[in-house]
């Protein structure tokens, strides 16, 4: 851990230092509130939260075009779906918080030692990250939106096209998964409605016309009525 | 233009793709009597992708797509595979996917995306393409297992799947994050050329290769991680559970490859990674044989089986060099052949309603009808490693790689367990010759399905009796990769 304190002392001075760790140490508190949360809208929120400062890293790490797109597709249209999927939903909670309890504190010891050990692993200076440095600053004018959509195109044409057909898969398998067709199920036929002729509809009938039968006693019927 | 140039090494993954899409708009078009039209578009698809492959075979390996595919003898051999497994999986699985209500546009369309994932992941040299590989093959799996709505097993395997494989995928990407980070390249080429001039971070590099190991032991189905396996195999459409249990593992052998081989393949490396499949190949084959024993489910045995099985494909790969290298293709091939034979049987066996998949269903098969009770006999016997079928050969291969490489206690291990292993295989065997058919339904099969799975049970002993060249075949197209 020594290195992680020097490393540390040196970057309190910078502004960015400061954001950085402000950030992180939200996203951390957001994260963990995801799954401790209670109520399954509040964890919904968090998770907001933590799109929200991740995206925050991303700027700072200069990648303005990822950052805008994380706070719009995901917390402007999937959070947003998904809590809306929440809300109609009559979700146990107890149920689902079954032996939460009972495997915390196993999982909580064997999450705190993954942290300990994935922290010193990383910020060891032989062979880990202790050393790295910083990528130089990039130009003023610098476009990150047309740099990806330049590499995209190009260089990452081959995996750009294999997540396009994954994304088919995905509607395919949600309509093969969903899709049922009811017996009794109200729908309407366009191209039957168009083909449709008179005879269809109407069907005349020709027949002696009948005398029509007088009533033998209107008089009495009204009376009736009206009492 | 220049990205995308030479363009042939793709053709058959592009035709596959265009004909898959063909397929999914033509169906709609199809109306239920006539959906064998689908099927039959399906069948010839896979075909001339076979045939594509087959004339675009370079035994050079050729870089393209910004160097994010590669085309090497290694990769057409195992698509030529791959296309056989699936054209015999769609036979075998005919009458029951019809009887179940699965005989819909959408199987065949989900299969042949399937399909696709594992050509990408086989020929990918780049980290992003086996990951995307991985995840359409992944995707069109857990659909497809739960494909049929109406059973609450199929959904609650699917479910499994879905979450330990979203699970297994997080640490595959975790780990690649860290070997970028290590390396700052994604490309296999690159990667190892990084290593090779030692300008890598060795401590992450390991830190993110225990991640890889884990998330390729999920893929894999080795044990610690093999837990979805036996569910999954289980609880999914015995046609589907064929698909799952057969082919991809043909794609996880090349993952192991171009990720462990060809990126990390540096002696430093490599010291690493062998430890840890050591570690994963032992337990595999202790916990599949000896688990394996315990079951009166079919398709539960066999998952245990595969669980051993990988344990044995592991162990070629830890023997490394060409011999281990091969010997593991070799075993994979192999292992592909065997159990399309034996899901085939029980998708054979079972009829409407009807599932044969306990093993008391193959009790006095002899007496039902001895030509079946024969295949499975020799497709229990390869499996279970006697001479002369192709399962010894297979198994011997292994064991002189891991002895050749001095590790010779894995081999002793691998040999005792395979031992107790053969109980469990044997046992089928006695059930269908010693004992008395409970259930005398005669056995209709469609011909197609009979004459695939007779030429697959003959196979698996011709392959035993003549199996130079299927070995040579693997040492060249190893040797070509390296």
């Amino acid at each position: 851990m020594r290195g992680f304190g020097e490393r540390l002392s040196i970057h309190t001075m910078t502004f960015q230092t400061f954001i950085f760790y402000f950030l992180s140490t939200v996203l951390i508190v957001a994260a963990l509130g995801v799954i401790t949360a209670r109520n399954p809208i509040h964890a919904a929120l968090l998770l907001v939260l933590a799109f929200f400062t991740s995206s925050g890293l991303w700027l700072m790490l200069q990648a303005e075009f990822l950052a805008i797109t994380l706070v719009l597709v995901y917390v402007g249209a999937v959070m947003v779906l998904f809590l809306f999927v929440v809300m109609m939903l009559d979700i146990n909670l107890a149920k689902l918080r079954e032996g939460f309890w009972r495997y915390l504190p196993m999982g909580g010891v064997v999450g705190v030692l993954l942290v300990l050990e994935m922290s010193m692993v990383l910020t060891s200076r032989s062979g880990g990250f202790g050393d790295a440095v910083a990528p130089p600053a990039l130009p003023a004018g610098y476009s990150n939106t047309k740099e990806l959509g330049l590499l995209i195109y190009t260089e990452y044409v081959y995996p750009f096209e294999i997540a396009a057909v994954i994304l088919l898969v995905a509607i395919v398998a949600a309509i093969a998964l969903t899709l049922r067709k009811r017996k009794l199920s109200k729908y309407m036929d366009p191209a039957a409605q168009v083909a449709i002729q008179r005879k269809d509809r109407v069907r005349i009938v020709t027949m002696a016309s009948e005398k029509p039968e007088i009533p033998a006693a209107p008089a009495a019927a009204s009376e009736s009525a009206k009492r | 233009m220049q990205y995308i140039q030479p363009l042939w090494p793709a053709y058959p993954e592009i035709f596959l793709l265009a004909m898959a899409c063909v397929i999914l708009i033509a169906d709609l078009f199809i109306s239920d009597e006539k959906r064998s039209i689908t099927y039959a578009l399906t069948q010839l698809t896979l075909a001339g992708a076979a045939l594509i492959t087959w004339f675009t075979a370079s035994g050079e390996p050729v870089h393209t797509f910004s160097g994010m595919f590669v085309g090497d003898l290694m990769s057409d051999v195992l698509k030529l595979v791959t296309y056989f497994g699936v054209i015999s999986i769609l036979v075998y699985a005919r009458d029951y996917i019809t009887l179940r209500g699965m005989f819909r546009g959408e199987f065949f369309a989900l299969t042949l995306f399937a399909t696709l994932g594992l050509m990408v992941m086989i020929s990918a040299n780049h980290l992003l393409t086996l990951y995307l590989g991985l995840e359409l093959l992944s995707l069109s799996l857990y659909a497809m297992v739960a494909l049929q709505r109406e059973s609450a097993q199929a959904t609650e395997a699917a479910m499994k799947y879905f979450v330990l494989g979203a699970l297994a995928s997080g640490m595959l990407l975790y780990g690649m994050s860290m070997i970028y980070g290590a390396t700052g390249s994604l490309e296999i080429t690159r990667i190892a050329a990084v290593i090779a001039d030692d300008g890598a971070k060795n401590v992450v590099l390991v830190f993110g290769l225990v991640f890889l190991a884990a998330g390729i032991g999920f893929k894999l189905g080795a044990a610690p991680f093999h837990m979805w396996l036996p569910d999954v195999y289980h609880g999914a459409p015995t046609a589907v559970t064929l698909f799952i249990g057969t082919v991809p593992k043909l794609a996880a052998f090349a993952f192991v490859i171009r990720l462990l081989v060809q990126a990390l393949g540096v002696e430093e490396i490599q010291a690493h990674w062998q430890q840890m499949l050591a570690v994963m190949a032992v337990l595999s084959l202790i916990i599949g044989n000896v688990t394996a024993i315990a079951q009166t489910n079919l398709k539960r045995m066999l998952a245990y089986s595969t669980i051993s099985h990988m344990g044995f494909l592991l162990i070629g790969i830890i023997a490394g060099g060409l011999n281990g290298y091969a010997s593991g293709m070799f075993y994979v091939v192999v292992y592909v052949l065997m159990s399309l034979g034996a899901f085939g049987m029980i998708l054979l066996l079972s009829r409407d309603g009807f599932e044969a998949e306990n093993i008391n269903d193959f009790k006095g098969l002899n007496q039902r009808s001895p030509w079946y009770a024969f295949l499975m006999l020799l497709l229990m016997f390869s499996m279970a490693g006697v001479p002369p079928t192709v399962g010894f050969y297979a198994k011997l291969a292994v064991l002189q790689a891991i002895v050749e490489a001095g590790h010779v206690w894995l081999a002793v291990i691998a040999v005792i367990f395979s031992l107790i292993g053969a109980f469990y295989y044997l046992r089928i065997v006695k059930l269908m010759y010693f004992d008395d058919a409970e259930d005398t339904t005669p056995i209709t099969p469609r011909a197609d399905a009979q004459v695939l799975l007779s030429i697959n049970g003959l196979a698996v002993l011709a392959f035993g009796i003549f199996p130079q060249p299927l070995i040579a075949l693997c040492a060249s197209s190893i040797l070509a990769s390296l």
